[in-house]
Formats: C-alpha cells, structure tokens, sequence
C-alpha cells in the first residue's frame, strides 16, 4: 500500500530524513517511533505531498505521491502535528469543507459528516467554533478530518498529543479499528502507544531508520540474555550462590535489599525457562518465595539502546547534523 | 471548479466570521460616500454656473468619473486588508498543510482565494450602487458609462488582489504582508507623480504601468481593450506569480 524507496530530504546543509526505505501492507498499522527531531513529520510530509524529497520515490495506494499527487492525495487521510482547523468555522462547517475539497459527491456529504463526526466523539461540537474548542476537542476534530473522505491510506502524526486518558485510549481504539480497511501510519513517541496500537514499529533516528520489526520481536530481538527479577525472604542467610548452582543461570546481582528481604536479578541463559528451578531451590532451603516474574526488556530500553547505538556506531559522520537529534533525545 | 467554488466560499466565509468583511464593507461605504458627498456639492454649484454661461452639466462627466477616481485612491489602501492574511494566515496557523494535502491544484487553491477576495471586493463595490441610484432617483444619467465605470473599478482591484495575494504567499506574518502590500501599491499609485516630471518616453512606460492610469478612461465610461488587456495579463501574471512563490515554498520547507 505504501512503498517508500531511498527516501532523503535535506534543507541546505541539514539533511532531515537519509535514505529511507520501508513498506507497509494493505490493513496495517506501522508506528513511527523516534526521538523529536528524527524526522518523523518530514517523512510523513513527504508521504503526502506536502513537501517534494530531495531524492528517492514513494509510492501511496499505487501511485507515485511525486508524479501523480492529485490521485495519491484523494487515498490520503492526514492529521498533521497540529490540526489544521480555521479557528472561525464551526466543527460542522469545517469538516463539510474538508469533504467537499476530497472530493466526496455532494448527495453523501451530508451524512458522511455526521457519522465522522460520532465516530470520533465530536458530535456534541458540532456546532461550536473550531478556535473555542479544548486542545483534546482539535485534535479529534483533526482525525474527522483526515477520515471524512474514507481514505486508504491514514498518516497521522501524533494522533494522541494533548489529549486525556480516556481521549487516548478512545482515539487507540478508533485507530485499531481502522485496521483492516485502512492503511495506517502513526508517529509517536510515547512507547506504549506502539506497541498497544501497532503491528509494526519504524524506528529511525538522525533522519535513518535504525529498526523495523513488531513490537514484541524487537523487545525480544534485543533482550539477548533472559533476566528474572527473583524477591526473597532468606532469613538472613545469603541466597545468591545456591542461585548460582542452578544450571543455566549466568549472573546472579542484588538489585536492592530491604532487612532480611533480598530483591535479586537472576540472568539466565536465553530460550531455557528455568522458573521452576529457581523457585524449588528456594523453597526447599526454607525461605520465603515473595516474587518471581521474568524481566522483560520494555520498549522504552530497546528504543534508548537503538537510538544510542545508532549514534555511537558513526561519531564521524557529521557532527552538526547529529547534535541535534541528540539533543531531543535528553530531553524526552 | 467545484473545487475553486469552495475555497472561494470559505475564503469569503471567513471574511464575515469575523468583524473584517463588516469593517471593510462599512469603511468603504462611509469614503464613497463622503467623496460623493463633496463632489455632489461641488457639482451642484458648478452646474449653477454652467447653465448660467448656456452650458449643459453633464452628471456622467462632470460627477460620476471623479466619484469614481477618488474611490479608486480608497482602494488602494483599503485593498490591503482584504488580501494580507490570504496565505500568510494559512501558513501560521498550519491550514496550509491541509490545503496542499488536499487533491487540489495549486491553481485552484489561487483561483479559490482569489474569487473569495473578489467577492468581498464585490461587495464593497455593490453598497456603494446606492449612492449612483440617488443619482437615477433625481437627475438622468447614463447607465453604461457607471457599469463601464463599475468594471474598470472590478478589473483594478483584481490586479490589487493578485499583487495582494502574491506578498501574502511570501510570508508566515500577516501584518508584513499587509504592510508590504501597501507600500507596493503606494508605489503604484505615486509611480504617476515620478512620470510626469519625467521625459515623454519615461513618461510613457511609467504611465503604462501604473495601474490606477489606466482606470481614466473605465471612469470616463470608455471600454477600451488596451485597459483590458493590461488588467487581465497583470492578474493573470500576478497569479502565475503566485503559484510560482507557493510552489517555490513546497520545495524550500
């Protein structure tokens, strides 16, 4: 559905996004995950004719977006960063202009703003002025926007910035039931948001991407070792070399002490589940089993060490153009 | 076109949610009024003299063209304000963005703002008709040399819109555009005063380009195509110009 080949975009000197290629299948949702300043918005700017790519093609719902832009725009639905509202139209007004300027046929526009409007909660606005309404109320007013025209492809660049939590999970839950029909491209960089809306995460820093996989592979992809997080009450004696008897455990470390309660991180040998072992050795010495659960790698770790690594590997390729990414990463 | 139909719709929506459209249409309607207020009385007492000498006034030549000459002066300056936040609006407050996402034309997004303009300007045009029927209520005039008068007034305030649109295409800030688009226009305007105190041949060129030099002859009432020809290939030009700058924009970010 989309395609993107060797994309780049510099400005001048600055280059914002550096070859990148990726694909995205009918029905999917991608997330685009990177720290501000990644390029992120350029590339989604690109993906919708809003800016030309200094070099490299993309290919949106089966035409180039470069070429013929008019036939990729009508299969585009877009929320940019902010929701592109005029301040002194109300929610219907605008939303009906922004359908007649998609080019819905005018016998169903009627009825296609109102069920735009229900399904992304802001049917109660309706009539208010687009300026007057709370940041939460745009920004959902925007995603009416991007879906009025039924489009194939969704870029949304942000699409849960501002709002509350229920807003966010609401606007999740739209945003996984247009799965299937649409096409969805969503950057973000809150981490929970990809891996509870997305099938698959781009992750791209400095302008490149740096990983591409589901969001469960790359938290397993780049765990490596296995580490559980083991809480014992040993009485006073110390637990950690009966721990290091169990075969298959490499490092046993105490990661806090609380009295006689001793909180350790076992890291096992990969692909062998030795839970049951740790828990009959501690048993069977008669001490307390107060926790056992594995310790898995969140996203926010594989995201910090991609994004790192990233920058570690080439500390000669330009330092102008590095340092400021960077610097949104600290940030965050 | 339906496309064009409906930014221009929007464009003239938005002059009237907010107090601008009513400021213009007002401000506007209060100087013809006043200019026609003084040259009805001028024209009064001079046509007292007139027939006293065996002459005819002639209410088409002696009233209505130097209404309609001073409305142009009022124009200019009020033109400004209907064409600074046409783009530079747009692009601070990011619309834009959804306007060159859209599966518009560039082409069509001018000509959409530029008939919206347009229809303002129209309007401002259309409630000063009343101060010229006045003129039908007591005296005889002629109605083709007011029309032609009328459309020459429509066609010099076209080449202010697409001069208006273009600078507000250059810039996110649309107070600079306003400004910018005065002192052009003044420039237009005074470029006249500069030509005459100029050779026959510079005299020639300046008065060619001036924009309100050709207006002398619509409020004479006389249509000729030389005038038509320069009105309508200025704002052809000043929109191509225009559709150069915003695509020149697209491509530096």
């Amino acid at each position: 559905m989309i395609e993107v080949q060797h994309l780049s975009k510099r400005y001048g000197r600055v280059t914002a996004v550096d070859d990148i290629s990726f694909r995205v299948e009918r029905g999917e949702i991608l997330g685009f995950l990177g720290p501000n300043g990644a390029g992120k918005t350029t590339t989604m700017r690109i993906l919708t004719g809003y800016m030309p790519a200094t070099e490299g093609r993309a290919m949106v719902a089966g035409f180039d977006i470069f070429d013929k832009p008019i036939e990729a725009k009508r299969r585009i639905g877009y929320l940019p960063e902010t929701p592109p509202l005029y301040p002194d139209m109300t929610v219907r007004e605008y939303v009906d202009f922004v359908a007649r300027i998609k080019g819905v046929p005018s016998k169903e526009r009627r009825e296609r703003v109102t069920t735009t409007l229900k399904r992304t909660h802001v049917a109660d606005m309706a009539d208010r002025q687009c300026g007057k309404l709370s940041k939460g109320y745009k920004q959902r007013v925007g995603l009416a926007q991007a879906l009025i025209h039924n489009p194939d492809v969704l870029i949304l660049d942000e699409p849960t910035a501002g709002l509350d939590p229920k807003q966010i999970i609401e606007t999740r839950d739209l945003i996984r039931s247009l799965a299937g029909d649409h096409t969805v491209i969503l950057s973000t960089h809150i981490l929970p948001e990809v891996s509870q809306t997305c099938q698959r995460v781009v992750i791209i820093n400095n302008g490149r991407v740096v990983a591409v996989d589901t969001p469960d592979n790359l938290t397993a992809r780049l765990r490596g070792a296995e580490t559980m997080f083991v809480q014992v009450d040993a009485g006073g004696a110390d637990p950690v070399p009966p721990l290091m008897q169990i075969p298959g455990v490499i490092r046993v470390a105490v990661s806090d002490e609380r009295g006689f309660v001793g909180a350790l991180e076992v890291e096992t040998e990969r692909g062998s589940d030795i839970r049951r072992e740790i828990a009959r050795t501690i048993v069977n010495r008669g001490w307390g089993l107060l926790e056992l659960r594995p310790m898995r790698m969140s996203l926010e770790e594989v995201f910090l060490q991609v994004t790192t690594e990233e920058r570690h590997e080439d500390p000669a390729a330009g330092s102008s153009e590095s340092a400021e990414p960077a610097a949104g990463v600290v940030h965050e | 076109m339906s496309n064009v139909l409906a930014i221009a719709q929007k464009e003239l929506r938005s002059y009237f949610s907010s107090p601008i459209g009513y400021v213009l249409v007002g401000l506007f309607a209060l100087l013809f009024g006043w200019f026609f207020y003084n040259h009805m009385a001028v024209f009064v007492r001079n046509s007292e003299q007139m027939m006293m000498g065996g002459q005819t006034p002639n209410i088409n030549q002696h009233l209505v063209r130097g209404v309609l000459l001073s409305s142009a002066v009022i124009i200019l300056f009020l033109m400004p304000m209907i064409t600074m936040r046409t783009y530079s609006e747009e692009k601070r407050s990011g619309t834009i963005e959804l306007l060159l996402t859209s599966p518009l034309s560039d082409a069509q997004i001018i000509l959409g703002k530029f008939l919206g303009a347009m229809g303002l300007y129209a309007a401002m045009l259309g409630v000063t008709v009343l101060d010229m029927l006045i003129l039908f209520w007591f005296g005889n005039p002629e109605w083709k040399p007011i029309a032609a008068g009328y459309l020459g007034l429509l066609l010099m305030g076209g080449c202010f819109v697409s001069m208006g649109l273009l600078v507000s295409s250059l810039t996110k800030n649309q107070i600079v555009a306003g400004v910018a688009t005065f002192a052009l226009f003044l420039f237009l305007w005074v470029i006249n005063w500069i030509g005459e105190s100029a050779g026959p041949t510079t005299r020639d060129i300046v008065s060619y380009l001036s924009i309100t030099e050709h207006f002398d002859d619509f409020a004479r009432g006389v249509i000729d195509t030389k005038h038509l020809v320069y009105y309508l290939s200025f704002i052809t030009f000043g929109l191509f110009l225009t559709a150069k700058s915003v695509d020149s924009e697209r491509w530096r970010g």
